[in-house]
């Protein structure tokens, strides 16, 4: 295992993910870790539950696109990006992205990228429900200027272009 | 006279339930995504709706973020979606 993406319904194991991904690599000295949560409250209202869709194919590929570019980038050893589909209620994890590599800083790094990537290049959807009926979430202006920290100037959100 | 492209059209999240399904094949004269998504918003509502110009439509050419000015050939995959949200 060393660069992977896995999307499924299913909950993961955050502990047995990080065992898995440093297992059999002496050189690993750090290991950072995101997991993204359901919170019970957005913009204002309540949330019941959400339902997240993908675009099966594209969302693997976009992410295994985005590991490439981070094994480029920084000095790391391995990676692996997890993230559920499907019916999630507060608490629940969402995603999680863990990077190893010889000190804390390229993995604190990587990490932080791959999640800033994420958030405006890969095909998920997130549709709430909350008391005052089912909304899909909107893109936010501060996740392209997140990823535009990067020097990637793409934009998502329906603002215009990022200059 | 055109020559004609088999194309899949794939629609996601909001767009995907305003059109009523999720994946289409068709034969189109569109030489790019610009010409397929004028073709669909000419069937009217709610095509002309959630596909038009002044919307944040999002556009992928076989799986490829891409613009409109994409190319196609035959047996593509195009998707229409909004703004991503993940994470």
């Amino acid at each position: 295992m060393t660069f992977t993406v896995a999307i499924q319904t299913e909950d993961f194991d955050v502990q047995h993910e990080v065992a898995q991904l440093r297992r059999g690599d002496a050189r690993v000295g750090a290991v950072c870790v995101f997991v993204g949560t359901v919170r019970e409250r957005n913009d204002g209202s309540a949330v019941a539950s959400m339902e997240l869709e993908h675009y099966p194919g594209m969302t693997e590929k976009s992410i295994q696109a985005m590991l490439t570019q981070a094994q480029q980038r920084f000095d790391i050893y391995a990676a692996r990006v997890m993230h559920r589909v499907g019916l999630l209620h507060p608490e629940d994890q969402i995603v999680m992205v863990a990077v190893t590599s010889a000190h804390r800083g390229m993995s604190f790094q990587a990490c932080e990228f791959l999640m800033d990537y994420l958030k405006t290049q890969a095909p998920f959807w997130k549709k709430e429900v909350t008391p005052q009926g089912v909304r899909w979430v909107d893109a936010r202006i501060s996740d392209d200027q997140a990823l535009a920290r990067w020097g990637i100037a793409l934009s998502n959100s329906p603002s215009p272009p990022l200059k | 006279m055109s020559a004609t492209v088999h194309v899949t059209v794939r629609y996601f999240a909001s767009i995907r339930e305003a059109i009523g399904q999720g994946s289409e094949s068709m034969d189109t004269t569109a030489h790019t995504l610009a010409e397929l998504r004028d073709s669909l918003m000419a069937r009217g509502a709610p095509y002309n709706d959630v596909l038009a110009r002044g919307r944040a439509v999002r556009m992928a050419l076989n799986q490829t973020l891409c613009d409109e000015s994409a190319t196609l050939n035959m047996g593509d995959e195009v998707a229409f979606f909004p703004p991503v949200t993940g994470g």
